[in-house]
């Protein structure tokens, strides 16, 4: 059993953990729908708010949509490492001969395809809710493709520094939320300027290389921060 | 060539060292405050267009460069703590952030106080007043993470790394809130223009500049002793400082 765990490749040490993650949030379906739920609540509360103007809503569509998103992934993050801490499956994780990188990078994937891909899917269903203008749809599927994985490769390192401490919670949003705010700039930038008909490869280029700096620098602090946190 | 700097690692060499220091410190930063505050609020002349409330500039902008300044000496802290293992690098950075944090919110009072009678606003999502926002954000990051920890040097690991990810950040947050600020309205208080500052203004400021900054070294050098205090507790040299300090003061008594 040791010598073949050895012999495992990046590639199947990667894949390993990914099925694991994947096969634990799949038995634990509440883990998805809740944030899910949180996601389409939020966002329903802002008309209530606001007043159900058409015009009003659909001017601050992308950003109730986007922020939204961040709650609902904030919420969702603590799930990341939270159970394998508690049950010392994460402690052996990283005392594996395996780079943390590689195990860490995939922990974080599996979070993003069980609560990031499913906002994506949900999202254009609240856009029309909230009379998100037409021309806008495709710039918020996008940017919510590209934006998401950032929200939990940065959200990860977050989990990560206060999986140790027993009321982290409210900590992590402190210490995540600023990190977003890039995100939400050039996301909500790129929707707008969508919806006046005009290019916005300009905030996407910019968003994937959030995502493309992050996914390479991110698992280091992961790793960094895992370190200290199991000590 | 760094050997020089070895002694230094040891607890009781920097706490010492820290003392010497300060006494220095306080005075050079006493004598610059009160020239620097005096000739900038009495005696520099008034702005042709805003008049006297232009003076709030002068501890306005020490404190704002301070407070990013600040944070980069937090990150060079950290850093050297997560690389090289130095403690005392962990408890300096330690000692940095809530002055830091003082600082940013020093700025950003002192920048509404100004903004109220010359833009008839307290606040305005402008680029600069929001990123220093965002770093005030980031500064309680890392104070409340460095609290939540019980064991002082896992809390400095912590917040070193969370303070190097904050580094890496704080330009890209700076840029796209510039970015922001552009796209969503039009730049038209912020586009008032750095006229250049004539030679009676200029003098004052440098004086405050300096003393804020050595007020800063001032309260650094006291909070990284106390640091140090705290995480040696244990330590017999500690412990002598702690008696002959006692001992001291009843023998002050006694005599009175």
């Amino acid at each position: 059993m040791t010598a073949n765990k050895q012999n495992l490749s990046y590639r199947s040490a990667f894949t390993l953990v990914l099925k694991r993650d994947l096969t634990i949030a799949l038995r634990h379906r509440d883990d998805i729908i809740n944030p899910l739920l949180f996601f389409i609540i939020v966002v329903t509360l802002f008309p209530l708010g606001i007043g159900p103007e058409a015009q009003t809503l659909s001017r601050i569509a992308p950003g109730i949509i986007w922020v939204a998103a961040l709650l609902s992934t904030l919420l969702s993050l603590d799930r990341l490492f939270k159970s394998d801490h508690n049950d010392g499956s994460l402690e052996q994780m990283l005392l594996s001969p395996h780079p943390v990188f590689i195990l860490v990078l995939a922990k974080i994937i599996a979070h993003w395809l069980i609560t990031g891909l499913p906002l994506i899917f949900i999202a254009p269903l609240l856009a029309v809710l909230l009379h998100l203008n037409e021309q806008s749809y495709g710039a918020l599927m996008l940017t919510l493709l590209l934006g998401t994985p950032v929200l939990s490769l940065l959200g990860a390192i977050g989990v990560a520094l206060t999986v140790g401490i027993k009321k982290g919670g409210v900590l992590l949003s402190l210490l995540v939320l600023p990190l977003y705010i890039p995100v939400l700039i050039f996301a909500t930038s790129a929707i707008d300027t969508a919806a006046l008909g005009l290019p916005y490869n300009g905030q996407l280029a910019i968003i994937a290389a959030l995502f493309f700096g992050s996914l390479t620098l991110a698992p280091f602090a992961v790793g960094a921060a895992l370190k200290v946190s199991t000590n | 060539m760094w050997k020089w700097l070895h002694p230094y690692a040891n607890p009781e060499v920097s706490y010492h060292f820290a003392g010497k220091l300060l006494p220095w410190l306080s005075a050079l930063a006493a004598l610059f405050l009160s020239i620097g505050l005096v000739w900038a609020l009495l005696f520099a002349p008034a702005d042709y267009q805003q008049g006297d409330s232009f003076r709030i500039f002068y501890i306005h902008v020490p404190a704002a460069s301070l407070s990013m300044g600040i944070y980069v000496g937090m990150a060079i802290a950290a850093f050297s703590s997560l690389v090289w293992q130095l403690k005392l690098a962990n408890a300096s950075a330690a000692a940095m952030a809530p002055i830091g944090a003082t600082f940013t919110a020093i700025a950003l009072i002192t920048g509404a106080a100004w903004g109220k009678p010359m833009w008839g606003t307290w606040w305005i999502w402008d680029a600069r007043l929001t990123s220093e926002l965002i770093l005030l954000f980031l500064y309680m990051g890392v104070i409340a993470l460095h609290s939540a920890f019980e064991d002082k040097d896992l809390a400095g690991k912590a917040a070193g790394i969370l303070t190097l990810v904050g580094v890496v950040n704080i330009p890209i947050i700076k840029y796209s809130v510039e970015w922001w600020n552009t796209l969503h309205q039009g730049s038209t208080v912020s586009k008032m223009g750095k006229p250049s500052m004539s030679i009676d203004m200029l003098w004052p400021f440098l004086f405050c500049f300096i003393g804020f900054a050595l007020l800063v070294s001032v309260i650094i050098c006291i909070r990284f002793r106390t640091e140090i205090l705290a995480r040696n507790s244990i330590r017999p040299w500690v412990r002598d400082l702690v008696n002959s300090h006692v001992a001291y003061n009843t023998t002050f008594k006694e005599h009175m």
